[in-house]
């Protein structure tokens, strides 16, 4: 997180902060395990009432930031949805929200998504074989007025209880953008299994659903680079989000380090475990600053964008889950129950990694980028 | 920030007019020379060719931007070296002088030197006359510096100073040393250092250079006998040298982080070191494979999140957020990150990488610089030590178990 906040900034942080305390501690979150939507909508609607939904959003449009740079304003948010393993769609409908926005499309809904009495989602990932980076295979096909979707798309955040999905296609060479309701004929949405306690993911089926051309965000074919950009920002609020869970994680182990005695002595006093701390410690400061240079270069789009946030997932996604798994080993066996609260934090992080592109696909894409650089290719 | 200091606008209207016309624009894409391949001579130009621009930037009114105008300097503020730093983006200017001479010795002259000191020895810095050195590590101990063995004795109004310094980056071009010194064996180790200062060139030091595997002769060793300093040139008080010690280390922790140094912009985000490794993999004709790839990937990824950590920790202890400690936390980083990347780079020159021919471009040489990886981790204070300090001072965990400290320090144990 942001080392130096303003006035401001620290107060929409620390409203959040202690909302989620109040209304996120571990004993909700242990009840939501079972629960097939994994939030409460009256949660999200408090949330979204506190600005959780409107910082990606155009003031015209009612939304509208903290800082005047509303996705490093999303970030705080974010950073304490990690610190807290906080339940709710804050990187869908955010995403979402801020496409409609820029795109200046239906009003009615991003009205909807402000108030927190809708949510939305992207369905830009799509299953094996077609998992990897920037596969596209799910087909967007014009016919005449109407568009006609056909493929899989899936892990969909919380589409079960999405009002709308916001479907990235391929049409001929070229990506489209189209907003779907999710009461659509031909859409089927089928619930998956996930690591996260409260973040539900779903498989959405289209099988020739309709939609008519004003569902068209921008133009047909012509999407990628909105594509980009809402990737860019998806992978921003994740990497704030991981970075959250990271310190949440850390700050813990380091209480248990001075509190547990072994052989006599507290944790703290071997020098060994001293070290790995304060490996710790350097891995989760540098996952802070790239993070934060990530996303301030994405919200001003530098060109140097790109490569920021793909360093921060590459790291964040490797150091995170590294950093996390290695407060287990300090904890012992105790780190491994589910009575223990590190698996909330462990959970989010392993979920980080996963989505939008593994390390191993954003350190490929680095190498891509300077290809375009030094003009490779 | 005084009223009447020049605004940030003009300022950098000013540096931009000054770059454009005096400096040439950086070398675009070539990899300079290895300065283990580099004779005496092209050492020697380097070095007074780096003499000459930091004193055309002196007479363009553009050194020492935070150093107070009563020693030579602009007494502007870090937004104003920042704004030069940006300017210089793209420009070819002498880095490898400005650390240790800038920061830590000029940072240490200005937060201990007397009045009459700074104004002495502050601006022939400044002007290009004069490259400081540290007289710091010895062959007894790296990382322990507070154990200096090199004696200072009273004489009248002179200290006599012997014993030997090591690990000194061009002692023999150097001109000016900042050395630590014991001045009392009867006291703990960090109650009987002193610091001074002394030209190089004086009578009783002599330097020797030493060479490394990789044939480098960069570093020296220094023998001083019987060296004569006068009071003048003692910086701080008489066995107080540990207060001015560590804040030494830490201006040296600060390197180019520090509001002293001008370094161009972009130098460290680590474009410069992910376009020679991707050099070196499209070299090798590796760019199609996506393993090594990612190991392009990886070594960008250290790049940038390292530049982007020593931004934050030096905003951090800037607004005081962060302890000076924290300083440690980007040495450790970097240590770790310049390791990986060495590897990296070895792994990527192939076959290369254990003889090369001088028709091999990029990768020639990869092998002799991977038997160097070891340097990040030690120079400058070993990573071993920085995880102590992050861990202790930033932490806050139990220190270490000493048998140095509360004795006098002629009863501390000491190697053979």
């Amino acid at each position: 997180m942001l080392l130096e906040l303003t006035s401001d900034q620290e107060f929409f942080r620390d409203t959040t902060a202690r909302f989620l305390d109040d209304q996120a501690p571990a004993t909700e979150l242990r009840r939501l395990r079972d629960d097939a939507v994994g939030f409460e909508a009256d949660y999200w609607q408090r949330g979204a009432d506190l600005g959780w939904t409107s910082l990606l959003v155009a003031e015209d449009h009612g939304g509208g930031s903290i800082s005047g740079d509303g996705l490093v304003d999303l970030t705080l948010v974010a950073h304490e949805f990690g610190r807290h393993a906080a339940p709710g769609p804050l990187l869908s409908t955010n995403v979402v929200a801020g496409a409609l926005s820029a795109a200046d499309a239906d009003q009615d809904l991003i009205a909807r998504l402000l108030a927190g009495t809708s949510v939305a989602t992207w369905c830009l990932s799509e299953g094996p074989p077609h998992d990897g980076w920037g596969d596209v295979a799910f087909e967007i096909e014009v016919d005449g007025d109407e568009l006609v979707l056909d493929g899989i798309k899936r892990p969909i955040e919380s589409a079960g209880q999405a009002s709308h999905l916001l479907v990235t296609g391929r049409t001929g060479d070229g990506l489209t953008q189209v907003i779907v309701p999710s009461d659509a004929d031909g859409l089927s949405l089928t619930p998956m299994h996930g690591v996260d306690l409260t973040r539900r993911f779903w498989t959405a089926r289209f099988e020739g659903v309709r939609v008519p051309a004003d569902a068209v965000l921008g133009q047909v074919g012509q999407a990628a680079g909105d594509v980009e950009r809402l990737l860019q920002h998806a992978l921003v609020i994740l990497n704030a989000e991981a970075v959250g869970a990271m310190e949440a994680t850390f700050d813990m182990t380091v209480e248990w380090a001075f509190d547990r005695y072994s052989f006599g002595r507290p944790l703290a006093s071997y020098q060994a475990l001293k070290h790995r701390f304060a490996d710790m410690k350097t891995w989760l400061e540098a996952s802070h600053a790239i993070s934060d240079e990530a996303a301030e270069a994405v919200a001003a789009g530098e060109p140097e964008a790109g490569e920021l946030v793909s360093a921060a997932k590459a790291f964040i996604g490797d150091h995170g889950a590294e950093l996390v798994h290695d407060c287990v080993q300090l904890h012992g066996g105790i780190g491994l129950t589910f009575e223990h609260d590190l698996h909330f934090f462990l959970r989010r992080v392993t979920m980080s990694r996963a989505l939008f592109g593994t390390p191993t696909e954003h350190r490929r894409r680095l190498a891509d980028l300077i290809d375009e650089r030094e003009g490779v290719w | 920030m005084s009223t009447d200091a020049e605004d940030l606008q003009s300022f950098r209207q000013r540096a931009r007019d000054f770059i454009r016309t005096g400096l040439r624009p950086a070398p675009n894409g070539a990899t300079p020379r290895r300065r283990n391949e580099q004779t005496d001579e092209e050492e020697l130009a380097a070095v007074a060719r780096d003499r000459e621009l930091q004193r055309m930037l002196f007479d363009g009114h553009l050194a020492g931007i935070c150093v107070p105008k009563e020693y030579g300097g602009q007494g502007l503020t870090p937004a104003h070296q920042t704004a030069l730093n940006e300017e210089l983006r793209g420009y070819d200017f002498p880095v490898r002088r400005q650390v240790p001479t800038f920061t830590p010795c000029l940072a240490v002259l200005l937060e201990f030197g007397t009045e009459e000191q700074k104004r002495r020895l502050v601006p022939p810095i400044l002007r290009g006359e004069a490259l400081w050195m540290q007289f710091l590590s010895e062959p007894s101990g790296g990382s322990d510096v507070a154990g200096a063995l090199t004696t200072a004795v009273q004489d009248g109004d002179e200290w006599v100073l012997n014993g030997s310094k090591v690990w000194t980056t061009g002692a023999w071009w150097s001109d000016w040393g900042l050395c630590l010194a014991r001045t009392n064996w009867d006291v703990p180790k960090h109650r009987g250092l002193t610091v001074f200062v002394f030209p190089v060139d004086s009578e009783g030091i002599e330097i020797q250079r030493i060479e490394m595997l990789n044939g480098s002769r960069e570093f020296c060793q220094e023998f001083l006998t019987d060296l004569r300093v006068p009071d003048e040139n003692r910086i701080g008080g008489v066995d107080d040298g540990w207060t001015v010690g560590a804040r030494w280390m830490f201006h040296e922790r600060m390197s180019f982080n520090s509001p002293l140094v001008t370094i161009p912009d972009g130098s460290l985000r680590g474009g410069a070191q992910g376009n020679v490794i991707h050099a070196i993999a499209r070299g090798g004709g590796r760019l199609d494979d996506p393993r090594p790839r990612e190991l392009v990937g990886e070594a960008q990824t250290l790049s940038l999140v390292g530049n982007a950590l020593n931004r934050r920790i030096a905003q951090g202890i800037a607004n005081g957020t962060m302890s000076d400690q924290s300083s440690a936390i980007g040495r450790l980083f970097a240590g770790r990150a310049a390791t990986r990347r060495s590897t990296i780079i070895f792994d990527l020159a192939g076959s290369a990488g254990a003889a090369w021919t001088d028709d091999d471009g990029e990768l020639a040489g990869r092998g002799a610089d991977f038997l160097m990886r070891q340097t990040s981790c030690i120079a400058g204070g070993t990573t071993e030590m920085a995880a102590n300090v992050v861990s202790e001072r930033v932490l806050g965990m139990p220190r270490e178990r000493t048998l140095d400290r509360d004795v006098p320090f002629r009863d501390v144990p000491r190697s053979p």
